[in-house]
């Protein structure tokens, strides 16, 4: 499965368990106008690490956090290249 | 006229006249009560230890048992050495403690401390009289945390028995056993029933697997039963259980959820369950005997009762005769705070006319700001079918801070289920009963959760 597939429906996921109206995903969804909040994407975080192996916001100590769903994506494609 | 309270362990055991059948036994090493008070375990040197503080440094709980029935009314102090004290903080239990004796096992082991009197704990060997001493002895208890430093509260042998209610003979003498070690508060409680009612008792041992324990405890008739909730879960994973039939189960030590009272109760249908709250500083507060999770809310506040309770900033607070005076030693340290009380860090809820326990102050995990005990979402997670354990831990979170994660360990008939559907259905219920952040953000399938030696789970 692609890192993309996975974060997506990861994201469905976490929404699911948090009662969080989802906005439908692209990659110019600004991610504080997705209807998750900061505990859904911390949630989101621990996850892919279990499941990528990867943390793009731990690997760094000066990370900006992403702020389009195609950014936050990204974020784990570079990590991962 | 109530009859006077016997003033030592030795003194109390003479009075309950153990009958010849009461024995301690480990299943390794049983030694009849009835040798206790007329022998001795420590060689002939009981008379050099009039007055000492004493280190009871010993490898076996039988030995224990033997050292404290011998020197409690003779020794100043007997500062009682939990199994897994590491020997780097020897020197400075030695040095808070004042001890100038040590009993002990293996001689060898202690002669770098500069304790000119190391005794050898024996089998007990009779004796004609026993040294008489009319010193009221100091039992020094090491409290359960277990890192750093240890600290040890002061209790006295009137403190540590003032829970136990003078029973009359019983037609059939109780067989008590514990899963405890009985160097350790809850397990020091069962260890001084038994005495204080010429009993057998059925010591544990850490060698043991918990099958075998179980079988040694219904082969040795036991009748009344202690342990930890761990302890409890733990028993209950062994198909043993249905050869053993105790009278009396009592769990203490950790939070008590409705889960393992209900499992208690299917698993032995005819016996009485009581939860016990109590811990090494304030001693043996209150029990539960009604199979439901928490305590009466009339349990809070009611004064000039024997133990009085307060809830301060959501801690339980405790305040009675049965509380340990200080930490030895630590003058830093307040055991008790300015109004007699002690803070038991336990924090409890109220919800409707009961209160709850939802965990450890110092236990808090900070989600985001929000404060989240780790027992409140494991009573949530253990009232699941399949959940035999649980631990929820903190995870460190780059976006918040820390995020709950749980470890959860399922029972033989879910072992080989569906792991996916189990879990959706596990986060469906955490969905239900409690608030977003404390819905765990991972929950993983584990063999084992680790526990303590003093079978509480690891944190």
């Amino acid at each position: 499965m692609s890192i993309r597939l996975t974060i997506v429906q990861n994201i469905e996921q976490v929404a699911k368990e948090q009662n969080r109206r989802l906005m439908p995903l692209s990659d110019d969804l600004a991610l504080l106008d997705s209807g998750l909040d900061s505990l859904c994407f911390a949630i989101l975080v621990a996850r892919l690490e279990d499941k990528l192996g990867l943390d793009p916001f731990s690997a760094s100590d000066d990370i900006e956090f992403p702020v389009t769903l195609g950014e936050f994506i990204g974020n784990y494609e570079n990590v991962a290249a | 006229m109530s009859r006077p309270k016997p003033r030592s362990l030795l003194e109390a055991l003479l009075k309950s006249g153990p009958p010849s059948q009461s024995v301690l036994s480990d299943g390794i090493t049983t030694v009849p009560l009835q040798a206790m008070t007329t022998g001795t375990c420590l060689a002939g040197h009981t008379a050099d230890l009039i007055g000492r503080s004493v280190l009871v440094a010993v490898a076996t709980q039988l030995e224990a048992a033997l050292v404290l029935i011998e020197l409690d009314g003779l020794a100043r102090r007997l500062v009682l050495c939990p199994p897994d004290l590491a020997t780097e903080h020897l020197q400075s239990v030695i040095t808070d403690a004042e001890v100038d004796a040590i009993a002990c096992t293996d001689v060898s082991a202690f002669a770098s401390y500069g304790i000119d009197r190391i005794v050898k704990v024996t089998t007990p060997v009779p004796i004609q009289q026993h040294p008489v001493a009319d010193t009221t002895t100091e039992w020094l208890m090491f409290t359960s945390g277990t890192t750093g430093k240890p600290k040890m509260a002061i209790h006295s042998f009137a403190g540590l028995t003032g829970a136990i209610k003078a029973t009359g003979t019983t037609a059939i003498q109780p067989v008590w056993a514990t899963f405890y070690d009985i160097r350790r508060f809850g397990g020091l409680q069962i260890f001084l029933r038994a005495m204080l009612m010429g009993s057998s008792i059925i010591l544990s041992r850490s060698d043991e697997t918990i099958s075998a324990h179980l079988q040694r405890l219904g082969d040795a008739g036991v009748s009344h039963i202690s342990g930890t909730p761990t302890h409890w879960r733990r028993a209950l994973m062994s198909s043993r259980v249905p050869a053993f039939t105790p009278q009396y189960l009592r769990l203490s030590g950790e939070i008590a959820d409705q889960a393992i009272l209900d499992a208690l109760k299917g698993a032995f249908p005819r016996s009485s369950i009581a939860h016990a709250y109590a811990s090494t500083e304030a001693g043996v507060g209150f029990e539960v005997t009604d199979g439901l999770e928490g305590f009466p809310a009339n349990y809070i506040g009611s004064a000039g009762g024997e133990v009085e309770m307060n809830v301060r900033d959501g801690a339980l607070q405790i305040r009675s005769p049965r509380m340990a005076s200080f930490y030895a030693g630590r003058p830093d340290l307040a055991l008790i705070g300015s109004d007699g009380f002690v803070d038991t860090g336990d924090i409890v809820e109220l919800r409707g006319n009961r209160y709850y326990f939802v965990g450890r102050r110092g236990g808090i995990i900070n989600v985001g700001g929000l404060k989240v005990h780790p027992e409140e979402i494991e009573t949530v997670i253990n009232r699941h079918a399949a959940i035999r354990l649980s631990r929820v831990r903190s995870r460190k979170s780059p976006i918040i801070g820390a995020i709950v994660v749980a470890d959860i360990m399922l029972n033989e008939e879910a072992a080989g289920s569906d792991q996916i559907a189990l879990k959706s259905d596990i986060m469906a219920l955490c969905k239900r009963e409690l608030p977003p952040h404390k819905i765990p953000a991972v929950l993983n399938v584990v063999a084992a959760i680790e526990t303590t030696i003093g079978g509480k789970i690891a944190r």
